[in-house]
């Protein structure tokens, strides 16, 4: 469907990542956000807070990030498109409520826009160290979607596709910011509401009688009811059957938590999207995202007057990994070069799916600022040795 | 009943009747029931329940006074009192009454806890 | 005389509570003795006889004994995560404002690892009913200390006696700015029952605290007897004292408990003030959230 015109502000902007990652969750039709203040991603809940109470949003200042994500967790069961937002320290907390959010196959958006870690680090300089804890944060077996803009058009666009994403496989949705983006002014173009494709809360068909709230469908995603429309349901963060009901079983377990994660993993052809460039026939390929992306920039043209043929593919969905894209790729070239400003965390999944078939080399930044572009030639160039 | 004034309405005063029906199966022996009825009219029982407690018994059939007291303690769902039907003839069937048989569910768990 | 009388109805309605409770998973986990199962009851009747729109009401829960109540509601039921049911609630209520959320949990689960949410949603006048169930323990896990634990009493953790001071919960929440609060035992049933029917009916932050045997844990580590032991105790010892200032309403060791409505006044709740601040800034300009939520539909 499209977008409620009164969230989108179509038009050309001057706006930061944070900014235009604000407005993206607005056309997107994010009606309810609940966060607390933290360096660098305040300006995204300064932005909603000022624009929600004349477009029929509510934005409440919690008491902490917990808070946060349990009422994001609770709004989502009205089926408001409920986002918050964060940095490191208050995504730690957060992960409580993700799990109970991912449990309860709750659509969300949780933003995080990356700073240096860890503890409280470097709160008002970059860092994207916190992929890893996108995926594996919160406790016990779960497959998240992550997605991770590298400019603030892409923080517009991308939020979109984030609750998008979210509402089609009911599940929260990380936003993986970093503090460049977050912080970086550039133009940002907002299209006509009817030019944005929103995917609203797919409501059961069914009566109060006939409806169990956990029988998936053949997308292995269930039937949404929300609180207050009479289906009387329950929901638990246990381990549940059918009926929402808990379950305290291995057979239970076996059916609740291998469905939660198959229904990303059979899906992941689906929601995997990268950017690729000139990988047919390279020696090296770069694989890059967030603002690392566009600092490899420098790098793939230097590396490509000295005649390394270098390719490059940028995650845009960082969670699912391409995983078979990049095993394929594995066996046609020499070398995968890592950029990433932590040490060393895509970089694993890279090795991993590689298999042995191509080298992976990382080039870390321990975070506060961005890779030297230098730095990433010298490591292409070793790698295309 | 005995009363240290006599009030003075006291022949206008209707005493209600009570059935108190006892879902015998569902009750964990707690005595709040019983302990709490201004009429006396429980008391523990020496049978045993399908989950091993004594359930209380109507001991003083004809003296419910339906204050639904013994239900709203009973922390089971398994003890509730009912208006007596004006009927007099009830005498004597209150034990057809008085026990109740447990839900299809209950008799379930009793089964699954003889499997396990 | 030997006339059966045939009343198929009351077999099958079972109990008057029934259409409340979610029957297929009756019994309940609570122990013989417990006094959860009476406040649900109590609850329950509560609901019945103020005849709020169930359809439009949900119940959220933490973790912890008094957090399965959620489970046993036939209403859209909520057992969240440990501490977090008022922040959950809180969620529920602003992104769909017509719900009445009422949150129904533990005193460790509130007042202990959840304590800075409710101290927080009291102070906002949050619009939300919270029955804390007190059984003074930590006891789904065995025992342990609660932030409640009256000192010297015995927990898990505390084999020797508890020597950390515990809160006063009815007076946290009060000076936080609730604008209701009450104070039972489950002995109370019918003033509980009053109390939960009267705060159905009113905004703002709704408190109620209800002193509940623990017969397996709290009764047993303390030699205080069964349940019935301690129901019996609070016939004898509790007293009640409505409009009582709560700094005198603390809770001793197998002391005196007060109980009663200590807190009842018409203050604006969140959302009214929230609303009127709005309108006063913004005028027309001002889209509230409306009462139905803030879903988008597909406009046909
Ligand atoms: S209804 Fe009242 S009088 Fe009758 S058995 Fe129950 S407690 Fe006793
Ligand atoms: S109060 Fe209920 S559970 Fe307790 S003895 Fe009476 S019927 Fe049984
Ligand atoms: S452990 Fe205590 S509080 Fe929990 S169900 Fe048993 S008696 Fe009740």
């Amino acid at each position: 469907m499209e977008a409620d015109p009164a969230g989108v502000l179509t038009g050309a902007h001057y706006f930061d990542g944070d900014f235009a990652c604000g407005e993206g969750a607005m056309a997107a039709g994010c009606r309810f956000v609940a966060g607390y203040p933290i360096t660098p991603s305040t300006e995204v809940v300064e932005r909603i807070s000022r624009r929600f109470p004349l477009i029929g949003g509510t934005f409440i200042q919690m008491e902490d990030e917990l808070a946060s994500m349990a009422a994001v967790a609770g709004a989502s069961w009205t089926g408001t498109k409920s986002m918050t937002v964060t940095s490191g320290p208050g995504f730690s907390l957060m992960m409580e409520n993700i799990g109970l959010a991912t449990m309860m196959e709750l659509p969300c958006v949780v933003v995080n826009v990356q700073r240096g870690g860890p503890s409280t680090g470097l709160p008002t300089m970059v860092g994207q160290a916190d992929i890893m804890q996108a995926r594996w944060g919160s406790h016990g077996d779960y497959e998240t979607i992550a997605l991770s803009p590298q400019s603030p058009q892409e923080a517009f666009d991308l939020v979109i596709d984030a609750f998008n994403l979210a509402e089609i496989y009911r599940t929260p949705v990380m936003f993986m910011m970093d503090e460049c983006v977050g912080h970086m002014s550039e133009k940002v173009v907002i299209p006509k509401p009817e030019e944005i494709e929103i995917v609203p809360r797919k409501l059961t068909t069914k009566s109060p009688e006939e409806f169990l709230p956990y029988v998936p469908d053949e997308n292995l995603v269930p039937e949404f009811a929300r609180a207050g429309d009479g289906y009387k349901f329950h929901t638990t963060g246990l381990t549940h059957d059918e009926r929402g009901y808990p379950v305290m079983s291995a057979e239970c377990q076996e059916l609740n938590v291998r469905r939660l994660v198959d229904k990303i993993r059979r899906n992941a052809e689906k929601i995997v999207r990268f950017e690729e460039e000139a990988t047919d026939g390279a020696d090296v390929v770069l694989i890059t995202y967030g603002i690392t992306a566009r600092v490899a920039r420098m790098a793939i043209d230097i590396a490509r007057k000295k005649g390394v043929k270098v390719g490059v593919i940028r995650l845009i969905v960082v969670w699912p990994f391409p995983e078979k894209h990049i095993r394929e790729l594995a066996k046609k070239i020499k070398a995968f070069v890592v950029p990433e400003i932590n040490y060393g965390q895509i970089a694993l999944e890279v090795e991993r799916c590689s298999a042995g078939n191509a080298a992976t080399r990382l080039v870390s930044h321990m975070g506060g600022g961005v890779h030297n572009p230098q730095d990433i030639v010298d490591a292409i160039l070793e790698a295309a040795k | 009943m005995k009363f240290w004034r006599k009030p003075l309405d006291l022949d206008q005063v209707v005493i209600p009747h009570g059935d108190v029906i006892i879902i015998k199966d569902r009750c964990k022996g707690c005595g709040f029931c019983v302990e709490y009825c201004p009429k006396g009219v429980l008391q523990m029982s020496e049978e045993f329940n399908i989950k091993g407690y004594h359930p209380p018994i109507v001991v003083k059939s004809g003296e419910c006074v339906n204050c639904n007291l013994c239900e709203m303690l009973c922390p089971e769902f398994a003890i509730y009192s009912v208006p007596a039907p004006e009927d007099e003839t009830l005498g004597g069937a209150e034990e057809s009454l008085s026990t109740v048989e447990a839900t299809k569910e209950e008799k379930t768990w009793r089964r699954t806890l003889r499997a396990s | 005389m030997s006339k059966v009388i045939d009343r198929p109805e009351v077999a099958k309605e079972q109990h008057p509570v029934a259409p409340l409770l979610r029957m297929d998973r009756i019994p309940h986990i609570w122990c013989p003795g417990c006094g959860i199962g009476t406040v649900v009851k109590c609850f329950a009747t509560a609901l019945q006889e103020t005849e709020v729109d169930l359809n439009k009401l949900a119940i959220v829960s933490g973790i912890g004994c008094s957090g399965r109540a959620a489970g046993y509601m036939k209403l859209d039921g909520f057992h969240t995560t440990h501490g977090r049911a008022i922040p959950f609630a809180t969620g529920l209520k602003l992104a769909r404002p017509e719900l009445k959320v009422v949150v129904f949990s533990g005193d460790g689960d509130l007042a202990g690892i959840g304590g800075n949410h409710l101290i927080h949603s009291a102070r906002r006048n949050q619009d939300l009913m919270v029955i804390l169930v007190n059984n003074f323990n930590y006891a789904m896990t065995g025992g342990q200390n609660a932030p409640t634990t009256p000192t010297p009493a015995k927990t898990s953790t505390m084999p020797y006696g508890n020597f950390e001071h515990p809160f006063n919960v009815p007076h946290l929440v009060a000076s936080c700015g609730a604008s209701y609060v009450a104070r039972w035992t489950s002995l109370h049933v019918r003033r509980m029952t009053k109390s939960f029917k009267e705060a159905l009916n009113r905004k703002g932050f709704r408190f109620i605290e209800v002193v509940t045997p623990c017969a397996t844990l709290y009764a047993r580590l303390n030699k205080l007897g069964l349940g019935l032991d301690l129901m019996r105790f609070y016939h004898q010892e509790s007293e009640i004292r409505n409009g009582a200032d709560t700094r005198d309403v603390a809770i001793g060791y197998q002391s005196k408990i007060i109980c009663g409505k200590f807190v009842d006044e018409d203050r604006p709740s969140y959302l009214e003030t929230m609303h009127e601040y709005y309108r006063k800034v913004l005028g027309d300009k001002y889209v509230p959230t409306p009462p139905e939520g803030g879903m988008l539909r597909e406009q046909n």
